[in-house]
Formats: structure tokens, C-alpha cells, sequence
């Protein structure tokens, strides 16, 4: 069975005045929409075709792999950001993010540097890895499963994600994604999931 | 010469290669809005006075940092892999887009390939359709950021090369080799205002634009 585009979790104006309506329109309905369409073409007819998504990103490489793993990256991302985001992390996590970066400012400070790092297109993340949270970075299409880390929160730093919004200030945008679109709930039921 | 044109050769930079430390934004060659309706003028000022300067700030800063004095772009270029990613990354973008600029033009006023370059494109690359064809490939192919060029190998042949974010053929890094006489920027933040997820209509737009008499004149150059 092909893949397809999952619906935004979130109604397409939601995320205003921080992502538009617009930044959606291209980011969910043609970028990600591309990525599954790339990847059905791509697999059609092969082993692939009958394996799940995150079987294909850890088997595969080149095109296939950019295309699966942006179509899981997307996805993900559409989890981490909601209306009234941000703020801070409660319980667990919030335990958690104080054991290993020392306090909640520091792994914001960790993170915004991850993610204005990142030269060219990419995405930053909090991962968990071998019992501890960490800041990672990634090029292009790459993510934390294929280094044997579990994602908790991403954010997306290709040009596409904060262009029509942000233009070249992508540090604007970081900020605004931590402050007040971050899903933590999210983020926590991922860390639960992990441990 | 038409005035335009003479304006254009006069304002066109001496060879980026040859800008000495410490770098200096160029002007551009022609107004922000002189590529409408092709390229849009917001995109080009963006591009010029954010993206660009932030690179040669970046690159100032990276060289200041490592004690490097003295040096030209080019020289820099040659032997980027003992400055690491920041003077990679910034210096890389600083020649990029002073040669880009330059190999732009208000759509009209850009000539045509010179009748030595199409001798050349057919020898190497099978004929200008054929060349055109490669050059969009290579541009539509690059995955993330980066560049498509058009560049003259050490044995003086053409050849169709990308390379990933601010890279480029100059550098001692780069896969393949050679002095670029083409270049087109496919980083989302070159054509995204106007073209968003659509790269392979802005390159195709993007022909309309190409400074042909910059490209003969390079190629020139690099066959001398």
C-alpha cells in the first residue's frame, strides 16, 4: 500500500501570527506532499513497497532514503509545534532536561545553537541516546533513528520552513518555535515512550 | 558599446578570486529590480544585503579569528580545507555570490554564448539543448542547499558539476575541479519568494537572465 500525506494535526491557520497559513500551504501541501509522492515512485514494484517507513529509512540511502526520511522528518515536525506552544516542560521531561544540560536555559541555549548551526538545509533535535538527552544537528534528510538515537522534538531549518515568514532570519524563528509553538506534551510522550 | 552595456562591463567586478583580506561587500552590477518580472527585486535585495554580507562578515571574522592576513579569495579557496567549516562555509559563499551577480543580467542585455563557447559546448557536453539540459539536472538534482556550475577542467575541457551548500570547484575539497564560467544558486533562500517549492521553474526562468558576454569572457579566460 503507497504512502500517503497524514493531515496536519492542527487547523492550516492554527499556528499564526508565528507560521502562516501560507508557510503551511507550501510546507505541508507541496514539500511533504512531494516527498511521499518522490517515494511511491521510487519504491513502486520494489522490496520496499511492502516494507514500513522506518524499515526503508534504515535500509536505504541516496534518493530513497532523502525522500523517506523527509516524509517521516515532516511528520514529526507537524507533532512538535502546536497553538499555544512553548512555554516549559513539566514533570519527567523537565527532570530530565535539568539532569542533562543543567537547566531549561541551557538546552535552549544548546538547541537555538544546533539549529542556527546547521549550515545549509537541515533540521536540530532532542534526542534521547544511551539513557540521556542530548542536542544533535543534520543535514538534508538525515535524523536520529539512523544513528540509533530516538527523536524527541525537531525543528525543521531548510529555507522552506521559515522563508516566507522569517526571510533570512532564522534565529528569529528558533526563538519563536521554542517560546511558543513547542508541543511539549509531545516531546514528554515521546521520553516516556523511549526510557 | 550601448551604454547599458558599458555600464554593465564597468560595473562588473574584477575577478572575485582576486579580492584581498579583508573582504568587502561588491556593489551589484545592476539595480534590485533590473531582473523583474524574471528574478524579483525583494529577492535580490535579501539575498545581496543579507545573505551575502552575512557571509563576508562571516568570513572576515572566521580568518580574523585564525590569525590569516593578507590572502586573496582565491587563495583561500585552494587550500580551504586547513581554515575548517566556518571559512569553508563563508568564504565559499562570498565568491559564489560575487560571481553570481555578475553572471546576471537584465534579460535582453545578456548576449548569447560566443561562437568559442558553443564550440566548446558541443566538443564536451553534446550541444547548448543538451548543456542546458545537464545544467537543470544538476541544479534540480542537489538535494538541500547548494550550487549548479558550468566550469573548465584543468585539461581545458567544459564539464556540468554541483556542489552542496556554499562549496565550490575552486576549492581544494571539491570532487571535481576547474575555474566556474556558469553559476546558479539552489538554495531555497535564491528563488523561494517567488518560486517557493518550484526550483525547476526558477531555473528555467533563471536562462532569461544569464549574463552570456560575462560567461564568454570568463571562459576566455580560463582557456587562455
Amino acid at each position: 500500500m503507497p504512502f500517503s500525506l497524514p493531515d496536519l494535526p492542527f487547523e492550516k491557520t492554527a499556528l499564526e501570527p508565528f507560521i502562516s497559513a501560507e508557510t503551511l500551504d507550501f510546507h505541508h501541501g507541496k514539500h511533504h506532499a512531494t516527498y511521499v509522492n518522490n517515494l511511491n515512485g521510487l519504491v513502486a514494484g520494489k522490496p520496499e513497497a511492502s516494507m514500513t517507513l522506518e524499515q526503508i529509512i534504515l535500509a536505504s540511502d541516496g534518493a530513497v532514503f532523502n525522500n523517506a526520511a523527509q516524509v517521516w522528518n515532516h511528520t514529526f515536525y507537524w507533532h512538535c509545534v502546536k497553538k499555544d506552544g512553548g512555554g516549559l516542560p513539566t514533570g519527567a521531561l523537565a527532570e530530565a532536561i535539568d539532569r542533562d544540560f543543567g537547566s531549561f536555559d541551557a538546552f535552549v541555549k544548546e538547541f537555538t545553537a544546533a539549529a542556527l548551526g546547521q549550515f545549509g538545509s537541515g533540521w536540530a533535535w532532542l534526542v534521547f541516546d544511551n539513557g540521556k538527552l542530548k542536542v544533535t544537528k543534520t543535514a538534508n534528510a538525515d535524523l536520529p533513528m539512523k544513528h540509533g538515537q530516538v527523536a524527541l522534538l525537531t525543528i525543521d531549518v531548510w529555507e522552506h520552513a521559515y522563508y516566507v515568514d522569517y526571510r533570512n532570519a532564522r534565529g528569529k524563528y528558533i526563538e519563536t518555535f521554542l517560546a511558543k509553538l513547542v508541543n511539549w506534551d509531545f516531546v514528554a510522550a515521546n521520553l516516556a515512550k523511549a526510557v | 558599446m550601448s551604454s547599458i552595456t558599458s555600464t554593465l562591463a564597468a560595473a562588473v567586478v574584477a575577478a572575485p578570486i582576486a579580492a584581498t583580506q579583508p573582504f568587502v561587500l561588491p556593489e551589484m552590477p545592476y539595480a534590485y529590480d533590473a531582473l523583474e518580472p524574471h528574478i524579483d527585486a525583494k529577492t535580490m535585495e535579501i539575498h545581496h544585503t543579507r545573505h551575502h554580507k552575512a557571509y563576508v562578515d562571516n568570513a572576515n571574522a572566521a580568518l580574523e579569528a585564525q590569525g590569516v592576513t593578507g590572502k586573496t579569495l582565491g587563495q583561500i579557496l585552494a587550500e580551504v580545507s586547513k581554515y575548517g567549516a566556518a571559512v569553508r562555509n563563508n568564504g565559499g559563499g562570498h565568491y559564489n555570490h560575487s560571481l553570481f551577480w555578475n553572471l546576471m543580467a537584465p534579460a535582453g542585455k545578456g548576449g548569447g554564448p560566443s561562437k568559442e563557447l558553443l564550440a566548446a559546448i558541443d566538443r564536451d557536453l553534446g550541444g547548448l539543448d543538451a548543456f542546458k539540459k545537464a545544467f537543470a539536472d544538476a541544479a534540480v538534482k542537489r538535494f538541500g542547499s547548494g550550487w549548479a556550475w558550468l566550469i573548465v577542467t584543468a585539461d581545458k575541457k567544459l564539464a556540468v558539476v554541483s556542489t552542496p551548500n556554499q562549496d565550490n570547484p575552486l576549492m581544494d575539497i571539491a570532487e571535481v575541479k576547474g575555474t566556474p564560467i556558469l553559476a546558479l544558486d539552489v538554495w531555497e533562500h535564491a528563488y523561494y519568494l517567488k518560486f517557493q517549492n518550484k526550483r525547476g521553474d526558477y531555473i528555467q526562468t533563471w536562462w532569461n537572465v544569464v549574463n552570456w558576454n560575462e560567461v564568454n569572457r570568463l571562459f576566455g579566460e580560463a582557456v587562455k
